[in-house]
């Protein structure tokens, strides 16, 4: 074999060891889920192989699963608009400040390394009906019985907030990096306000940061299994614990898998179209 | 500069919503009270005591640390041959292939946990530590390829062609000039999956089989009853080790570097 041959080899012989795992550990178990869909779970508990409507019928227009799907969509929605807002100025501070940016930029990765289970269960410590919250309002004697807190959607959105808001922060930041200072500069001398310099130059600049991180909240927040499990009550139960009830508690796989695949569906056409109009590369900028 | 004040309290306020709640549980594990809530009525290391002596804890713990250095070996393993064929050769199509990498953090961890379940138990292997270690694995190679990726990128080709002009067979290039070299890579690959994998919740609780906990299922499962002061000294423990470990390896990292520079 010529050098040629064998150093073009090479990468590949690297590759193939991960390009396999993700293969047999990811891409087949999906197709084999799909497959797995159109079966039919029969009244003895065996799975019966064939072509059947049954479980994707049940997963499209049981209204059920329906408005646990839109309700997902709009906890997830409204956690990336919290996010946004929370987000974007803090972004713009650590981008224009004078400080030391780094110590900045490295607390905020600091929550990654906290488990996700103790950051969310960290809230009941502040929202609880003996928690710090509840506790600092009967001191100032705003209220003289505990306030209910917990347990409900809003506490859900404040947690995913908590645990997604560093992914927003770090993504606008990371184009707000990339704008030539210069530019701004630029549009004040040209006569624009600071206001208008940033509402016409800035903010469109950092548009693509933006959109990148307000998909990974959105996709990370529609996605969620514990959260809602944590601070939500019996009734904000989200897309992924219907999932894991039909597959764990019901033992219902083919329903499962339809259901798998309709979250997968609704948040990959999501991924598709940010990736037709913006790439993948800004995404994985914010990622490394 | 009205306006910069106020995006300064603003981004103040953001870091002290990010880091209040943690800060909330470190200091209630060290409450004196048995009750895992305001208020503080003394100071007191009992419960880090009760931990301590906490069998099903310990046992999760055992099993976290097991799990973690698995899949860290097996994960950084293949996430550091990818990302070296990735930085250091012109492979056709690598924009595709990094994406089919990272594909595993892309799907939502629901749909892996299940698709992985359901066609490993189809193949015969059904819910063991095996396949919550095949889980894991798949979970964190794309950080590991990410994080390695990143960090390989400033180590060039021609230091290796260098040592190979001065004599160096291409293997011992390889091993005295470009591992070394990729030390820090490898061990921040290495601690981005044991974390990653110590952390893990959504897709243990789908793989693990029965009575086997790690760490952040059995905080789940305790959870489930209230929260107690023993939950909060668990999460301070977590917090010390996820917290404290990759800072412990960056000054490694850093003490390796400096040696090798001077």
């Amino acid at each position: 074999m010529s050098v040629e041959a064998r150093e073009a080899r090479q990468p590949w012989i690297l590759l193939a060891p991960a390009l396999s795992a993700v293969t047999l550990l990811l891409f087949v178990p999906l197709l084999f889920i799909l497959v797995y869909s159109f079966w039919l779970r029969t009244a003895t508990g065996a799975d019966q192989p064939g072509f059947f409507l049954d479980n994707w019928r049940e997963a499209l227009t049981d209204p059920f699963y329906r408005d646990i799907l839109l309700s997902t969509l709009r906890i997830a929605a409204i956690t990336t608009a919290v996010c946004a807002l929370m987000g974007y100025p803090t972004a713009y501070f650590i981008a224009r400040s004078r400080g030391d940016k780094l110590l900045m930029v490295l607390l905020l990765m600091l929550p990654f390394w906290i488990s996700y289970i103790i950051r969310t269960m960290s809230w009941i410590n502040i929202l609880g009906a003996s928690g710090a919250a509840n506790a600092a309002l009967m001191a100032l004697g705003v209220v003289s019985e505990p306030v209910n807190m917990l347990y409900n959607e809003a506490a859900v959105i404040l947690g995913l907030t908590h645990y997604l808001l560093p992914f927003m922060i770090l993504n606008v930041f990371v184009s707000l990096e990339g704008i030539d200072a210069n530019v701004e500069a630029a549009a004040n001398s040209l006569g624009a306000t600071r206001w208008q310099s940033f509402l016409e130059v800035t903010l469109p600049l950092s548009l693509p940061g933006l959109a990148a991180g307000g998909l990974l909240c959105f996709v990370l927040g529609a996605g969620t299994y514990i959260t809602p499990l944590i601070l939500g009550g019996p009734r904000d139960a989200m897309f992924a614990n219907l999932v894991f009830e039909a597959i764990i508690t019901q033992l219902n796989w083919p329903l499962g898998s339809a259901l798998s695949l309709m979250l997968l569906l609704v948040l990959g056409a999501l991924v598709a179209i940010y990736n037709r109009y913006l790439g993948m590369t800004q995404l994985m900028k914010g990622l490394g | 500069m009205m306006g910069w004040q106020l995006i300064r309290a603003w981004a103040i306020a953001v870091y002290v919503f990010m880091f209040l709640p943690v800060g909330v549980v470190v200091l209630l594990s060290f409450n004196d009270s048995q009750f895992g809530s305001f208020p503080m009525t003394g100071l007191s290391l009992r419960w880090f005591a009760e931990l301590w002596s906490n069998e099903a804890i310990l046992r999760a713990f055992r099993t976290s640390v097991a799990l973690g250095l698995l899949t860290a070996l097996i994960s950084t393993t293949l996430g550091v041959l990818a990302a070296l064929a990735l930085v250091r050769y012109r492979v056709p199509g690598a924009n595709a292939i990094s994406t089919l990498l990272i594909a595993p953090i892309l799907v939502p961890e629901v749909v892996l946990a299940v698709a992985l379940l359901l066609f490993l138990d189809f193949l015969g292997l059904h819910k063991s530590f095996a396949l919550l270690l095949l889980g894991h694995v798949i979970f964190t190679l794309p950080f590991v390829v990410l994080v390695v990726q990143a960090r390989l990128v400033s180590i060039r080709r021609d230091v290796e062609e260098a040592a190979m002009s001065l004599g160096a067979s291409p293997a011992q290039a390889f091993f005295q000039v470009t591992l070394p070299l990729m030390r820090p890579a490898v061990l921040a690959g290495g601690l981005f999956a044991f974390t990653v994998s110590f952390d893990d919740v959504t897709g243990t609780l789908f793989w693990k089989p029965g009575g086997v906990e790690t760490v952040p299922t059995q905080i789940f499962a305790m959870l489930r009853n209230s929260i107690s002061p023993e939950i909060n000294a668990l999460g301070t423990a977590m917090i010390v080790m996820t917290v404290g470990l990759p800072l412990l390896g960056a000054a490694i990292a850093r003490r390796l570097a400096m040696k090798d520079g001077g």
